[in-house]
């Protein structure tokens, strides 16, 4: 496969998976700021910090108002992680890649892109945006099935699973990291629980509130949320089942091709030195420092699988 | 679809009997959906400064262009004949020139001509094959009458909309392909491997790795491009994928520089080659032209091929015909007059209404003038041109076209059409797929079928026998 394909489909998978975690991170900040006003505009700038965008958002506009945010969360041509900005790359993307996909693969991301494209072609009016944030998570539904239903599990499936994963654990680490001054204080008086609202858009942002509650049932401390977005293997959005995968899919890839690579020792250890701890040393080691670290380690690692395989000269 | 008394031609006569019991309702839903399938599918063109999601889509009609099988037996022969022609001129222009010796085609117009690519003189391209891939485009304007419009040589395009017109009509309207007897055509993308593959270079050694060059995803027929290598099974590359590693050219792949050994290339010569060509080309690969030289890639089609492609000389097809194969053309060329002759420029400037005039290296329907359709400023504009640089130009007669329904509101209508069977030689044969693109004149009385002129396309049925 030519190196550049094998980029465009991690890419690809990358710019699909930031496109939902988007729309998730609006969900959790849009619940907020209609039940509370009061600290919606603290959520809304939590929300563009974990986006990786408060920078470009404060030079463009004054204050958090709702609607600006969530236009320059969704459709800001100036935003590079707009929706609309990130579904065109994955499109053009799937497009340099067309050959390694399959048509129905294709198909879906083409029509996701229509269909955002046509969704996004006004701004959103705020009663719409509930059903706006569910097409854009149904679209990219409707691409994963495609990719799961039709591809052959040759090395340009591993590209993309491995993109769609290490795209998905970033996303969760800064979510945590944008939020461990909530999960801190709770650790020196453990016990305490932690504001029933703030937990919530924290889970939420992960579409994990549901799942934690079967989990943990009513029991809401830093500690657990702290091990279930972290440790709990069973949860697709955690660090440590993100991390496996992209381990998983990098084994797969050095079986494939007969060929030790530096990423798979990357993520090899990723995966046994650095969540194969109990949370408890995770806190007293600092969070935040932990989930620094933790970001720095994929984007090495991300760098390490472009030279491996050869993604640009 | 009617001759001129009237009655049904006979190769429409079992699609006329499905249509006339079908609900003009029902057809009107499926030419929507067919839209929406081309859309889904990403059958586009870009139009170069477009805004984003601006991508058009070329019209497709519902109803098929229909060629009995005697009529496409007539065609091919032509055809197969023009394209043998095309080639041995392409092989002697770059060696002995017999042609120009025999004084039966002028020396200016391969001297003065900037498709000639002197670069080429004496270099035996692998197989002998310059026109690894042709399309003519042929016009009808009688019921056994056909005209050669014009050949193109040089990147015929187009291809996937004859495919993707089968696929659209199989999927609207299956129950018609088992009332009538339609040739397949979708054999086409692997005809096209085994062929390149065939001219494989000497450098190659076992099964040839073939790979498509594109100018990226920006490039109008980049769907064409994809869909091509998609089918054929083949890379699709662009310049900044290749480079030149020992002496052979190789792709970059996830486990290092790889050599191909046949690429099928959608750029131009100008762009091949930034170190023998143009070199602010960023499209092209530094040093393909000496792996070239050395016989270690065969290049399709062939560098310098598009000289055949030239409107000037087109009107000495007849007689290149005749020079290589002995034989009569068996497919006449629309008559044409050539500008740089000071008596044929006057008797075009005297007749300049009734006539079409071309630009020599023009395409895409751009820079040409339809006398019959021009007013009297345009007609004044055009003759001024044609005084300034008569060289440039070439003049046709308005031909009598012959037409075939579209589906319009009003049910059927008449449209002109032409007609590009595509057409893949290697040394082991010529293989013309049995349909081409027919393009359709979606306004009525309207001649200029090009798509960046809004043409439209339908799908081309040749019926078995």
């Amino acid at each position: 496969m030519l190196g550049k394909t094998a980029g465009a489909l991690f890419w690809m998978a990358r710019y699909l998976e930031r496109s939902e975690n988007n729309a998730r991170l609006i969900d959790a900040g849009f619940r907020i700021a209609l039940t509370r006003s009061s600290t919606a505009a603290a959520e809304w700038k939590s929300v563009l910090v974990t986006a990786g965008v408060n920078q470009a958002f404060k030079s463009a506009h004054g204050d958090y108002s709702s609607a600006r945010v969530i236009d320059f969360l969704l459709r800001d041509p100036a935003n590079p992680s707009s929706i609309l900005s990130v579904i065109r790359q994955a499109r053009d993307n799937a497009r340099t890649a067309r050959t390694a996909l399959t048509r129905e693969t294709w198909e879906a991301v083409n029509t996701s892109w229509m269909t955002l494209v046509a969704l996004l072609k006004r701004q959103v009016r705020e009663d719409d945006l509930p059903d706006v944030l569910t097409t854009i998570r149904q679209q990219s539904a409707q691409v994963r099935g495609a990719l799961n239903g039709t591809m052959l599990r040759n090395d340009g499936y591993h590209f993309a699973l491995l993109g769609t994963y290490l795209e998905r654990a970033d996303n969760t680490a800064r979510i945590l990291d944008v939020k461990y001054y909530l999960l801190l204080p709770s650790v020196a008086h453990i016990g305490t629980s932690i504001d029933n609202v703030q937990w919530e858009t924290i889970l939420r942002s992960v579409s994990a509130h549901r799942a934690y509650r079967w989990l943990y049932g009513a029991e809401i401390s830093a500690l657990k949320i702290a091990e279930f977005l972290i440790l709990y293997r069973q949860m697709p959005r955690s660090l440590t089942f993100c991390s496996e995968r992209m381990e998983n899919h990098l084994n797969e890839l050095q079986r494939h091709y007969g060929e030790e690579t530096d990423a798979r020792r990357m993520a090899h250890a990723l995966v046994h030195d650095k969540l194969n701890a109990p949370i408890q040393s995770i806190f007293d080691g600092g969070l935040h420092q932990y989930v620094t670290g933790f970001l720095r380690d994929t984007a090495n690692l991300a760098r390490q699988v472009e030279r491996d395989y050869r993604f640009v000269e | 679809m009617t001759s001129q008394e009237g009655a049904t031609r006979s190769p429409y006569r079992d699609y006329c009997g499905w249509f006339e019991a079908e609900d003009v309702a029902r057809i009107q839903h499926k030419a929507v959906q067919a839209e929406a399938l081309f859309r889904t599918t990403g059958i586009t063109f870009n139009v170069y400064g477009a805004v984003d999601g601006d991508e058009r889509l070329i019209p497709f009609d519902v109803v098929p262009r229909i060629i009995s099988a005697s009529e496409w037996r007539r065609l091919s022969r032509g055809i197969e004949q023009r394209v043998r022609a095309l080639n041995a001129f392409l092989y002697d222009i770059y060696h002995r020139q017999e042609i120009l010796r025999a004084g039966r085609v002028p020396v200016e117009l391969i001297a003065g001509n900037e498709a000639f690519l002197p670069m080429m003189m004496g270099l035996d391209p692998p197989g002998g094959i310059y026109t690894h891939i042709s399309g003519t485009d042929i016009v009808r304007t009688g019921a056994d009458e056909f005209y050669v419009l014009e050949d193109n040589a040089r990147t015929p395009s187009g291809v996937s909309y004859m495919l993707e017109n089968r696929e659209t009509m199989l999927q609207m309207f299956p129950e018609l392909f088992a009332k009538v007897p339609v040739r397949e055509v979708s054999d086409y993308p692997i005809n096209l491997l085994k062929s390149l593959a065939a001219c494989a270079p000497p450098a190659c050694g076992g099964t040839p790795t073939v790979a498509v060059l594109t100018p990226g995803i920006h490039n109008s027929a980049y769907y064409e491009h994809s869909f091509l290598a998609d089918h054929m099974g083949a890379e699709l590359v662009e310049g900044h994928d290749l480079r030149v590693v020992d002496g052979r050219v190789a792709m970059r792949t996830t486990q290092g520089y790889k050599a191909i050994d046949v690429i099928y290339r959608r750029v131009d010569d100008d762009f091949l080659d930034p170190l023998n060509f143009r070199t602010d080309s960023m499209l092209g690969v530094p040093g393909i032209w000496d792996v070239y030289r050395a016989g270690g890639i065969t290049i399709a089609n062939a560098p310098g091929t598009g000289i055949a492609d030239d409107k000037a000389l087109y009107s000495y097809m007849p007689d290149i015909i005749e020079f290589y194969t002995g034989e009569k053309a068996l497919l006449p060329n629309v008559p044409t007059w050539r500008c740089s002759d000071p008596e044929h420029l006057r008797e075009v400037l005297d007749r300049l209404p009734e006539l079409v005039v071309k630009e020599v290296h023009g395409s895409g329907g751009y820079g040409m003038l339809v006398g019959p359709a021009a007013s009297k400023k345009e007609l004044a504009t055009f003759r001024a041109k044609l005084e300034a640089n008569p060289g440039n130009y070439i003049a046709q007669p308005t031909l009598s076209l012959s037409t075939v329904p579209i589906f319009t509101k009003k049910g059927l209508a008449p449209r002109h059409v032409d007609l590009r069977p595509f057409v893949l030689m290697s040394p082991q044969g010529i293989t013309i797929t049995p349909g081409g693109l027919t393009r359709v004149a979606m306004t009525r009385g309207s001649l200029v079928v090009n798509s960046s002129q809004g043409g439209g396309t339908k799908d081309t049925w040749v019926l078995e026998d």
